[in-house]
């Protein structure tokens, strides 16, 4: 009963005489309200760009290991003046039989890439052609809206049939009806027997990179060989090239996460063996998980380190208009001693008042902190992510701040004698 | 019970010292004095400047403590308390009016009225009524929500003096009360303080004016730490 009225009055007394030397306090609160609002939105924007990658990352699947052809750069250079030279490169079918002995790995899948005009009647859109195993879904967890994905029948006889991608489906067949139509690339046509969710990523800088997963389509693998045969035709400026790529991208999935490591180094021994150009190159989801981890928590601890700076610097400004206020308030405080405050109730005064300015800096800083995430994702697009614990820590350590800061100044007012401070002037 | 009360003098000093370290050596500022002040007596100190009144008004006050001897008041013994205790002493038993009144600027008449309750142990429902009553008392009472810029001085005088009474102390100790305000105004906080004293207030006054040692009871000297009556 005592308590709550106790400190009630103490909240009330220091709001008073704070209120009292309101443009003071306001000022002295600025320092709080940014380091707290600045802690907020620096770790809601790293919160967000790091979300964006892990969730780029996980796409790809945290088991998996990815080997993908790449052109090799010498031949890159030599092909531009070898018009009409056929460039044969990057991973082969027997790759991919050899690394699947490997028995650290669950599943696998081969895949090949290429860009085509997709058709449904008159409308038209490129795509990404992906034609795989029907493993491939798995591996990527890829999961369907409507329909059902291609299987090892529809691989061993040819099938005519394609998954969408949600964004594809949505631009080929905009008034929906999409399952069970027909499409066409070049002169075959396709019939659509399912349609994956939605793969986008909420916030501006994500689409990009997923844009690709929404505007895939998906055949067999067999069908896709036997319709676009194993040579690419690129239109380049002018000249047309061929490429022969037998597979464009092998993805294998190790059984544990503790695997991954053996399995990398022996695909890479494999492929090193076989390979004498660097024509492939190999992707670890999980590794570039660990490091995207990593930068974050670098990029948190410098994060840490400014917001520290900050408020400490609102600290010390808490910490020198108490010292102002207690050496104007010398002779209220003998007063007070003189009317019965003990040593520990002008303590308590004077914290109450430094953690007040401190809380109200914070809970001030704190609305700030959660309003310019949400401004900066209006103006730039940026997904920005404010975490429950950051205006909670943010708040606690501007309140812990007050009780730090303002220690000094209110033991020093408990300590003046009396008598002097009565008679000062 | 108080009957017995009445019998136990407000202040008993018992070869009271208050002796002062200096540079140039040791300062006694008042030397084994002894004193007794009964319940209800108005009693003015004068002496001139330097003579102990300001240090015997300390001594009385538990603002400070005496080097040796022994002080009672209201019968209990008060001379070697922890600093905690002293404080809780003033409160409960000491009224005081400064010659500067000191009022909290930041407060209104009500509130600094209250200021005493406030470091009360127990809570007191009844002492916010107290403190609107004793401000109509002095006058007051349609200023309660003034702050003490607003008031003049003589007003601010009559807050002190209502704040001074609102815990009920055994005795009042004033520092040149008047010392602040012309005489006209002067006389009205004197009177004041005489119906204080007539509603059977311990009153002790320190000041350097006859006049207001002509309102009082009874009148002491100090002389270089000694007491002359």
């Amino acid at each position: 009963m005592i308590l709550p009225i106790f400190f009630q009055r103490n909240l009330t007394v220091g709001l008073k005489s704070l209120w009292h030397r309101r443009l003071r306090s306001l000022l002295t609160v600025l320092g709080i309200v940014f380091g707290v609002a600045s802690v907020i939105a620096m770790l809601a924007i790293g919160e967000g760009a790091s979300y964006e990658a892990q969730q780029r990352i996980k796409q790809m699947g945290s088991l998996n290991i990815i080997v993908r052809s790449v052109k090799p750069p010498a031949k890159a250079s030599t092909s531009s003046q070898n018009m009409g030279a056929m460039d044969k490169y990057g991973l082969l079918k027997s790759d991919f039989s050899r690394l699947q002995t490997i028995p650290s790995l669950s599943q696998s899948a081969q895949l090949r890439r290429t860009r085509e005009t997709v058709w449904q009647g008159e409308w038209n859109f490129p795509a990404q052609v992906v034609s795989t195993n029907p493993g491939y879904f798995q591996l990527v967890s890829l999961s369907l809206a409507s329909g059902r994905l291609f299987n090892e029948n529809d691989d061993i006889y040819r099938s005519n049939v394609a998954v969408l991608g949600a964004g594809l489906a949505q631009k080929l067949f905009p008034l929906g009806g999409g399952l069970n139509g027909t499409i066409r690339i070049k002169r075959n046509y396709y019939r659509v027997i399912g349609i994956l969710s939605d793969r986008s990523i909420s916030g501006g800088g994500a689409t990009v990179a997923t844009e690709n997963v929404n505007y895939e389509i998906y055949i067999p693998l067999s069908t896709g060989l036997s319709q676009f045969g194993e040579f690419i035709f690129k239109n380049e400026g002018g000249s047309t090239q061929r490429e022969w790529v037998e597979l464009h991208e092998i993805v294998l999935k190790a059984s544990r996460e503790s695997d991954i490591p053996a399995t990398v180094s022996l695909i890479s021994a494999e492929m090193k063996r076989s390979h004498k150009a660097a024509d492939y190159e190999i992707m670890v989801p999980l590794e570039l998980l660990k490091q995207a981890e990593q930068t974050k928590r670098i990029f948190n601890i410098v994060l840490g380190s400014i917001a520290a700076i900050s408020l400490l610097v609102g600290g010390i400004g808490i910490m020198n208009i108490m010292l102002a206020s207690v050496m104007e308030r010398i002779r209220e405080i003998g007063l007070r001693r003189a009317l019965g405050a003990r040593k520990r109730d002008i303590v308590i005064q004077f914290l109450s008042e430094a953690v007040i300015l401190s809380a109200i800096g914070g809970a001030i800083g704190v609305i700030l902190g959660i309003f310019v995430p949400a401004l900066v994702t209006r103006a730039t697009g940026m997904k920005t992510i404010v975490t429950v614990w950051s205006p909670v820590l943010a708040f606690a350590i501007s309140a812990a701040i007050g009780v730090i800061f303002g220690f000094y100044p209110a033991r020093s007012a408990a300590e003046l004698d009396p008598i002097t401070a009565l008679r000062n002037e | 019970m108080s009957d017995q009360n009445k019998k136990i003098p407000a202040i008993h000093l018992e070869e009271i010292s208050r002796i002062y370290q200096m540079a140039a050596g040791e300062v006694a500022a008042l030397d084994k004095i002894n004193l007794m002040v009964e319940q209800g007596e108005y009693m003015a100190v004068m002496g001139p400047s330097g003579s102990g009144k300001t240090t015997l008004l300390n001594l009385l006050g538990c603002l400070d403590q005496p080097t040796a001897g022994r002080y009672y008041l209201g019968g209990e013994d008060v001379s070697a308390l922890p600093d905690d205790q002293l404080s809780e002493i003033r409160n409960r038993k000491i009224g005081f009016i400064f010659q500067s009144y000191n009022l909290i600027p930041q407060l209104t008449v009500l509130e600094n009225i209250e200021v005493p309750l406030f470091y009360r142990n127990s809570h007191d429902p009844e002492g916010f009524k107290r403190a609107i009553r004793l401000a109509e008392m002095v006058g007051l009472g349609s200023r309660l929500d003034h702050r003490p810029s607003q008031l003049s001085g003589g007003q601010q005088q009559r807050v002190a003096i209502a704040r001074s009474l609102v815990n009920d102390p055994l005795i009042i100790l004033a520092d040149e009360p008047t010392g602040n305000l012309d005489s006209i105004t002067g006389q009205e906080i004197l009177s004041v303080l005489r119906e204080m004293h007539r509603q059977g207030k311990t009153l002790v006054v320190i000041t350097h004016d006859d006049s207001v040692a002509q309102h009082s009871s009874r009148t002491i000297h100090i002389v270089d730490g000694h007491i002359k009556e």
